[in-house]
């Protein structure tokens, strides 16, 4: 008989809370390399309190923030490369401009543009999926399709801890292991699906395990750790492109703030607890801790940094505000690649009514 | 007439009222689904049972939409009377084969013998900007298979009274609340989300449609909201001298096509409101209805009025235009009037 205490997933961790680490593996990481990390960790955050600020004004529509998974969603980005698939979800925004996207169009997505889930042709990012765990299937046969053409891209899939209960996501490794496809499964179990905390969702003591009984590789990383999440997902990432087949990677971190714009974390949390996470672990302070000490980073760099970042923000905005495309008339034109005979009545009708609107 | 005192309940509680009487009542009923306990359900139907009846009673699931209304299906089977939240309708995708190769199919399958007395309780409905996959009311997809009953209650005191009917039903049913009639604090205050409840269990049967203002020039057919929005509209048309006449069909399945077609004995004109996608919809069952049943009793065409044949769009202007409101009834009304 085997019990999953048999089981060991030893959780990696390159930089400690406080900023230190191995010295030696932490100087494998070039100057350059972590001010770029760090910076692009900065800018998610900024992003983030910006984009909920603005949905508490009204000016953009529910919002799902992502505060305290940025060295899981960076860190996992920087490590591939620029034609990889990413399938993110609701809470990936900080992954999708990490891998390119432009931040105007998040704003056009957030503000319910009608061309909102559109990336642009060069990128490949999958459009933010919302139905818990459909993801992996995508990410898998896409996979799945790189491999039959002979090419060299890896897909990457993200899902929180909630997905792993999903059929779907059990589907898509069973799958994934079977024909070996070169897809990672990155899972941030940030410890809350709305509600219910990740006991309640699994039984099993970590989410990486469960990759064992698909026959496949799963390992456990700290998700606040932007260094070890980096290293992690390199080594997958390589090793998919090798042929080795699919891994799923726990990356174990945090949700600082609520589910969405419409929840209310209070009535099922402690406030202490997210405190805890915010003032002990963050990602964003360990990694800085390491910049300052070697000399890399100062407040006054920070500052000048977050005044930029708040500036793009605001140049984003004012952009996709001001994007008056998209119309009622247009949304008849994506149903199909060719809209039928009576949804062109429908159409037409659409634009008469629009018409008598605008007047 | 004794005036009752009004007990003003929004549809969230009415509905967790009601549940909580039936639970009180019955040990046999019980709840499961995402963040129905400590949360309260997302949309409020389940709020307080948690802590009057603990865990045992009112179970959060994990994210196994498949497995909680399967496990429902066996639980039924076994002489309990489960109430699970499939948390958004538009979800169904994830679990509809339990639902309609199961839940609605095994007490036909097994010749009767099996019993399953299911509340598959679900919000639908858009109109405060939640995108395609969660705004839809997916009447129609449901109404359309055998073997479930399907009811969508406007008022809180309609929910109550046919959350109640639903628990004490032996066969499936299928209990749709609107989202924006919960009477949520994120959402748009609504009127129609607040209503007199009666402290007591009492019920509302399910497959009766509920004629909730008499009129003599035209019959406008809605259900949930599109009743609210034709009550509103009717008012606009009194103002032209017009009488409609308004029916809340409350119930899908059964439907109550007798009110329907009395109705139109008397008024000779029927529109029929529907927020749900035009095509093979609920618009179409009445219409053809009327049509087999109602024709020599109607002096124009049958007009309908329901969302394009598109996804609900994100954007706030967008999803409003294809969605009915008030005055898209007022003008539709007119034209069928002047007809
Ligand atoms: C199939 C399906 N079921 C339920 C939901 C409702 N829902 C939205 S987010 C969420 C929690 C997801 O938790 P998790 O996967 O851990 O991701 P997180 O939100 O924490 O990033 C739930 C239950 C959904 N969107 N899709």
């Amino acid at each position: 008989m085997f019990d999953q205490s048999q089981l060991q997933f030893e959780m990696i961790q390159l930089l400690d809370e406080n900023g230190n680490g191995d010295e030696k593996e932490l100087a494998s990481f070039s100057d350059e390399f972590l001010v770029t990390l760090y910076r692009w960790m900065r800018k998610a955050r900024v992003i983030d309190e910006r984009l909920l600020k603005m949905q508490r004004q009204g000016r953009i529509g529910t919002y799902a923030p992502f505060s305290g998974q940025e060295a899981a969603q960076i860190g996992s980005v920087l490590a591939l490369e620029k034609d990889d698939w990413i399938f993110p979800t609701y809470r990936e925004i900080a992954a999708c401009l990490a891998h390119g996207l432009p931040l105007a169009q998040i704003f056009r997505y957030v503000r319910g543009h009608l061309s909102g889930g559109r990336t642009p042709e060069h990128l490949n990012i999958f459009p933010i999926q919302i139905i818990i765990g459909a993801q992996t299937l995508h990410a898998t046969g896409c996979a799945w399709a790189t491999k039959l053409k002979g090419e060299t891209q890896v897909s990457v899939c993200y899902f929180g801890d909630g997905a792993t209960s999903q059929g779907d996501f059990h589907e898509a490794l069973n799958f994934a292991s079977v024909y070996q496809v070169p897809v990672i499964f990155f899972c941030q179990n940030n410890q809350y699906a709305i509600s219910v905390p990740v006991h309640r969702q699994t039984a099993s003591r970590t989410i990486a395990q469960k990759a064992v009984a698909y026959g496949m590789k799963g390992v456990l990383v700290d998700g606040n750790d932007a260094l070890a999440v980096y290293k992690t997902m390199k080594k997958a990432v390589d090793a998919a492109r090798n042929g080795e087949g699919p891994i799923l990677i726990e990356a174990l971190t945090y949700r600082l703030g609520p589910h969405t714009t419409s929840d209310d974390p209070t009535k099922y949390r402690n406030a202490e607890e997210a405190e805890q996470w915010r003032s002990k672990k963050d990602p964003l302070r360990r990694l800085r801790v390491l910049l300052e000490r070697r000399g890399i980073w100062t407040e006054e760099k920070e500052e000048a940094w977050v005044a930029q970042v708040n500036d793009e923000v605001t140049a984003a905005y004012e952009e996709a505000a001001a994007d008056e495309t998209g119309s009622i008339v247009d949304a008849f034109n994506y149903v199909y690649g060719k809209p039928s005979k009576l949804l062109q009545e429908q159409q037409e009708d659409a634009r008469r009514k629009r018409k008598q609107e605008v007047k | 007439m004794q005036k009752t005192k009004q007990r003003l309940l929004t549809g969230n509680k009415a509905i967790a009222e009601a549940i909580r009487l039936e639970m009180e009542r019955d040990p046999n009923v019980f709840v499961m689904g995402e963040d129905v306990g400590v949360y309260g359900g997302i949309f409020g139907a389940t709020e307080g049972l948690f802590q009057q009846f603990g865990p045992k009673r009112v179970i959060d699931t994990p994210i196994s939409e498949t497995a909680f209304i399967g496990a429902a299906i066996g639980a039924a089977a076994e002489g309990m009377r489960p109430i699970v939240e499939l948390m958004f309708v538009d979800f169904f995708g994830v679990c509809m084969d339990q639902i309609y190769n199961h839940m609605a199919k095994i007490p036909y399958m097994s010749g009767g013998r099996v019993k399953l007395p299911i509340v598959l309780m679900t919000a639908v409905g858009g109109g405060y900007s939640d995108a395609a996959q969660h705004s839809q009311t997916l009447y129609a997809t449901f109404a359309h298979l055998p073997g479930m009953k399907v009811v969508a209650p406007s008022t809180p005191y309609d929910l109550k009274g046919m959350m109640i009917s639903a628990i004490r039903d032996d066969n499936p049913v299928v209990f749709m609340f609107h989202k924006t009639l919960q009477g949520l604090g994120w959402m748009d205050q609504l009127d129609a989300s607040v209503g007199h409840v009666p402290e007591e269990a009492y019920i509302v049967p399910i497959g009766k449609a509920k004629v909730v203002r008499e009129g003599t020039d035209i019959t406008i057919v809605g259900i949930q909201m599109t009743t609210h929005h034709a009550l509103e509209a009717a008012k606009k048309l009194e103002q032209h001298g017009i009488q409609a006449e308004v029916i809340d069909l409350r119930s899908l399945v059964p439907l109550d096509r007798e009110t329907i077609l009395q109705s139109i004995k008397k008024t000779h004109r029927l529109l029929v409101v529907d927020e749900d996608y035009l095509s093979y919809g609920m618009t179409a069952e009445i219409a053809a209805l009327a049509a087999e049943e109602g024709l020599y009793d109607l002096d124009a065409p049958v007009r309908r009025l329901a969302v394009p044949d598109v996804p609900i769009p994100y954007s706030r202007p967008l999803e409003q235009f294809v969605l009915p409101n008030a005055d898209k009834i007022f003008h539709e009304a007119m034209k069928l009037v002047n007809e």
